[in-house]
């Protein structure tokens, strides 16, 4: 099936913030239109931005040598596109790559760590959604890891049918 | 529901994926009664075995259809019978998924793996009134490309709202990759006012659960179809036991609020 064209408005991350802490952080968004097969970024560069995905779908790939790219994920509309440029090292640890036309919200991570130090009630509200963000991704991770929807195996529940 | 297993004829068999088959069965005499949504039969492959297989598609007469995925020696001699064959049924057997809960409401239905093929008819009768219900979302999860089951069907639920989701891709695959639960954040439903259904491996069910209930979803109002080791589907021999559920009778199709403490206890 395609993905609908729409998607969740704002995402989890806008959505933690108070009205005010909201119309801080949206001074300095800068509205991002890329066709389909963009890379927006690649794994080792610098992570100076972000971007909140307001349409379109974005494969996050890792490089293997001999075997091409690999997706390991995709997000879309309402999803945060970058976290690493919250801490060390600031370098993107996978590549991104529009699959569909893409439209987003994209943040200068310099400006807004200025932001969060100016305002430290919106800096520990930004970060505790960005955390949120991390969390989610781990344990989905994490369960991916089990293979759930393979055969039953050693981690199964009892028998085969 | 008959107690002893009627005859069945294989009239029709549809190879779903590499490892699974869609049986459509006709009564050689006598025809069990009606099945509802989320209900199963015990298919009982002769001289092999007998195991329990969810109702994939209702209608039709007395004709019965199931998907079975080959993963032990019953499934796998389920899944070569060839038209013509014969299977052994009782049933109808367990409780349904409750789709008059949902009615003018928002419905999610999410599914991962095989646990699609229970979600299927409850899909079915949604779209055959879609105005008793509200908006429809059916969203499902898959190992692999080559494993996601009835994509010739997918169309008819995009238009509500359908999205598919893999954990491995391949063979140019350009879709969703990721575990089934991120295609919440791009369903249509308002979450105070919405009916979900889920099947799929345990810990995936738990997980939705979960996000389901942290985006407003009430647990009463989520229903799970819970696997245990069947054998009677009567009640009687105790197998299929969880806490003060047997879940032949009093399952497969439980609430949430009432499956999850039983679910985080560790050893029932």
């Amino acid at each position: 099936m395609t993905p609908h064209p729409g998607g969740a408005p704002g995402g989890s991350v806008l959505a933690a913030l108070t009205a005010e802490q909201h119309g801080k952080l949206m001074t300095l968004a800068r509205d991002v239109a890329l066709p389909a097969g963009t890379r927006i970024f690649e794994e080792g560069e610098k992570a100076d931005r972000f971007w909140i995905i307001r349409s379109g779908t974005v494969a996050l790939d890792i490089h293997m040598p001999g075997r091409g790219r690999a997706v390991v994920e995709t997000i879309g509309a309402g999803s945060l596109l970058g976290w690493s440029w919250l801490c060390p090292p600031r370098q993107w640890h996978l590549a991104a790559e529009t699959r569909e036309p893409f439209r987003a919200w994209e943040f200068d991570a310099v400006a807004v760590h200025d932001l969060c130090a100016e305002d430290t009630a919106l800096g520990l509200s930004l970060v505790t959604a960005v955390a949120e963000t991390i969390g989610e991704r781990l344990r989905a991770t994490r369960t991916r890891l089990l293979d759930l929807y393979g055969p039953p195996g050693p981690q199964g529940s009892g028998a085969a049918p | 529901m008959t107690p002893a297993p009627l005859s069945y004829r294989v009239v029709d068999r549809r190879d779903e994926t590499h490892d699974t088959v869609t049986l459509v069965l006709e009564p050689g005499g006598d025809a069990l009664d009606p099945f509802a949504p989320g209900q199963f039969a015990m298919l009982y492959a002769f001289g092999v075995g007998e195991i329990p297989v969810s109702v994939s598609r209702l209608g039709d007469g007395h004709r019965l259809t199931h998907t079975v995925r080959a993963v032990g020696a019953v499934s796998r001699a389920l899944c070569g019978l060839r038209t013509g064959g014969w299977v052994g049924v009782r049933g109808p057997f367990g409780t349904t998924w409750d789709a008059a809960a949902a009615h003018g409401s928002d419905l999610l239905v999410i599914a991962g793996g095989i646990g699609l093929a229970p979600l299927r008819p409850l899909v079915d009768t949604v779209l055959a009134k879609p105005h008793a219900f509200g908006r429809l979302n059916v969203l499902a999860g898959a190992r692999t490309p080559s494993d996601l089951l009835y994509t010739d069907e997918f169309p008819a639920w995009e238009k509500p709202f359908g999205a598919v989701t893999v954990d491995r891709p391949s063979g140019g695959w350009t879709g969703r990759v990721g575990v089934v639960t991120t295609l919440l954040h791009e369903a249509r439903f308002t979450p105070s006012d919405t009916v979900a259904f889920v099947c799929g491996p345990e810990v995936m069910m738990r997980a939705t659960a979960r996000a389901l209930i942290h985006q407003g979803v009430r647990p009463d109002r989520i229903q799970v179809s819970l696997e245990r080791n069947m054998r009677c589907a009567t009640g009687h021999c105790g197998h299929c036991q969880l806490g003060p559920l047997l879940l032949c009778r009093d399952g497969p199709v439980v609430g949430y609020d009432q499956a999850e403490p039983l679910l985080t206890v560790r050893e029932l």
